[in-house]
């Protein structure tokens, strides 16, 4: 070990401060949020199997469902050209979004406990970067996630219609319905700081979500009040993006104006989480 | 000391916590009151619960107080915590390294946040992983490290950007034995940095006997007495007499037949634990033990001791330190929060 100066420390000028003292916030941003990112997505290579076991709930569903329900499709008034499959796949990839960015906060919380949330409070770390950091591996490991499934659904004799536009369109969707509820899941393992409570959130709002949606049948033949929910419901605008934007003829008004509340809703649950995120450094 | 020497300087600090069932709070820093003299270790002792983690959360600019000041280097930590964080290596009590990412990346992203870029941020990952001995073990991912090896490179971590003050949050609590001497004398050897200031928290007194230039112990969320350890000791002048009561012994009774004694200046008694200080305590010894008889109280045991730390914490809360100390809440690296242990053992 070497017994050398360690910290030859000029107690005015650190030579690091100079690196940063011109710097534009904006640019530092940017800089730690690629840097911070960089961080997350190495640890999500490390354990690809991670990624892979997450869909594998989805998958069941997708071969399971797919065959158990294949002549629903012939219900008077189910109205919809192509197998039950091609139905299925864009609910699972709004199923799988949601559900997977709603444990979001579990990490959080691993990181609150462990300490790292605070050392890169005590540092300059930009704090808009932390939190777009999160935001950003979320979408990665959505889109991964979301081309998995679009993958094997097609391996199954699922067809999109729309092509590979169509199917960017659906992984865009699926990206921002993950980025609603991994904020609220962020926000909420912030806020609590419990497992519990995150399980609690799941528990609570998974599975209505997702039967009050059109991921498994269409909405025409829901009760009336169920309908009223669907057609409220996020999780459900986003099966509904993915399905009319992969199938022959895409309706991209109707596409635009879903689209557009999304973006509204995930500008809303960040900026939740960004809240969340003060009071956090308030409380520490 | 003006404020201009000083690397720290905190004055009438308070912060309280909202507690659910306690409509008042809890009051975590009580008017805390320390200046730390640069390029020195200064430790900040005091038991589980003292208010030390959130007097250090404040000084790192991690919370705010609900009133005092606080500088570091002179500058405004609620100002210019930006500024701060600048010139301040924080080695929490909980380790922050990421398990997930090797002790090179960790040390490499630390560097890159403060600023440091290109080659310089890995010449100076690798005179930190060599420093602290982690060169081996610089590519393999930090859950594989021991729990010394991972305080080193919390260290490490606080040292990456060269900072002038580093803060260490209880840096060996949760190590074992050996673990503890290898990392004392680490500690040690930042002393020999030329111009680093190190604010170490601890509960162990002889960590802070050992480590500290001077010291300063807190208590219930204030500082009830600093100085260098020798000075402090030097208060309590002379020798102690330690005398252990049987059960059921009458303290009031004790207090009387001893305070009358020419050969013993002060007495402290503490549950069964009776303190007598002399100046001369091989002579007060016998002297002590007759007059005890004579009142009908047999002593269960007697020892003579050079003042300690412990003994300096008796004198200024008027209990003893392994009373004070709170029950540990789960383990160092467990899901306990510090902050939580602090609020807990306050509302006692």
């Amino acid at each position: 070990m070497a017994t050398a100066q360690l910290n030859p420390a000029p107690s005015g000028a650190a030579p690091v401060r100079a690196a940063q003292s011109g710097a534009v916030p904006v640019a530092v941003a940017l800089v730690h949020t690629w840097y911070l990112t960089g961080r997350k997505l190495h640890a999500l290579v490390r354990q690809p199997w991670v990624l892979a076991f997450s869909v594998v709930q989805p998958v069941i569903w997708l071969f399971l469902f797919g065959q158990l329900f294949r002549r629903v499709i012939d219900i008077p008034g189910f109205a919809f050209h192509g197998t039950y499959l091609d139905y299925l796949v864009p609910g699972l990839i709004a199923m799988n979004a949601m559900s997977n960015n709603m444990w979001a906060g579990m990490t959080m919380i691993e990181e609150i406990e462990r300490g790292t949330l605070n050392r890169f409070l005590a540092s300059p770390a930009s704090r808009i970067g932390i939190m777009n950091a999160t935001v950003a591996e979320q979408a990665v490991s959505t889109t991964v996630q979301s081309l998995i499934i679009v993958g094997l659904g097609l391996a199954g004799g699922a067809r999109y219609h729309g092509g590979v536009g169509g199917v960017a369109v659906m992984v865009a969707a699926s990206i921002l319905v993950g980025v609603v509820f991994g904020a609220l899941s962020n926000a909420t393992g912030m806020m609590l700081r419990s497992r519990e409570a995150i399980i609690g959130v799941y528990t609570f709002f998974m599975l209505p979500l997702m039967f009050l949606s059109s991921a498994f049948i269409q909405t025409q033949l829901m009760p009336g009040w169920m309908q009223a929910i669907a057609s409220r419901n996020p999780l459900n605008w986003v099966v509904q993006i993915g399905r009319s934007a992969v199938s022959a003829t895409p309706d991209w008004s109707a596409i635009g104006v879903r689209c557009g509340g999304l973006l509204v809703l995930a500008v809303a649950c960040v900026a939740v989480s960004v809240v969340t995120f003060r009071s956090y450094q308030k409380n520490v | 000391m003006s404020s201009i020497d000083c690397a720290i300087e905190a004055r009438q600090l308070v912060k309280t916590y909202a507690v659910r069932g306690n409509k008042r709070g809890i009051r975590a820093l009580d008017g805390l009151d320390i200046s730390v003299p640069r390029g020195m270790i200064y430790g900040l002792l005091g038991p589980n619960g003292a208010g030390k983690s959130t007097a250090v959360k404040v000084l790192t600019s991690l919370a705010r107080p609900d009133s005092g000041t606080a500088r570091v280097q002179g500058i405004d930590v609620l100002a210019r915590p930006g500024r701060v964080r600048q010139v301040i290596g924080v080695v929490a009590q909980r380790s922050g390294a990421d398990p997930t990412a090797t002790g090179r990346e960790n040390l490499m992203l630390q560097g890159r946040l403060y600023g440091l870029r290109g080659g310089a941020v890995r010449a100076r990952a690798d005179q930190l992983l060599g420093h602290f001995g982690l060169t081996e073990a610089a590519g393999r991912l930090v859950k594989t490290y021991s729990g010394g090896m991972q305080r080193r490179l919390d260290v490490a971590l606080g040292l990456m950007h060269r900072p002038a003050v580093l803060f260490l949050d209880e840096p060996t609590t949760g190590l074992d034995p050996e673990s503890r001497a290898a990392m004392w004398q680490e500690i040690g050897r930042l002393a020999d940095n030329e111009g680093l200031t190190v604010l170490l928290t601890t509960h162990y007194l002889e960590e802070a006997d050992r480590l500290a230039s001077r010291l300063a112990i807190v208590d219930r969320g204030r500082v009830v007495t600093s100085g260098t350890p020798d000075e402090l000791k030097g208060e309590l002048h002379g020798d102690v007499v330690q005398v252990a009561l049987p059960a059921g012994a009458d303290s009031s009774l004790v207090r009387s037949v001893l305070a009358g004694l020419p050969e013993v200046r002060e007495v402290v008694i503490a549950g069964r634990d009776v303190s007598a200080r002399s100046d001369d305590g091989a002579a007060a010894v016998p002297v002590v033990l007759a007059q005890l008889q004579r009142a009908g109280i047999n002593a269960a045991s007697v020892a003579v001791a050079r003042p300690s730390l412990d003994d300096v914490y008796l004198r200024h809360t008027g209990r003893r330190y392994s009373e004070a100390q709170a029950p540990e809440f789960g383990t160092p690296d467990g899901p306990s929060d510090e902050t939580a242990r602090d609020m807990v053992e306050a509302s006692k």
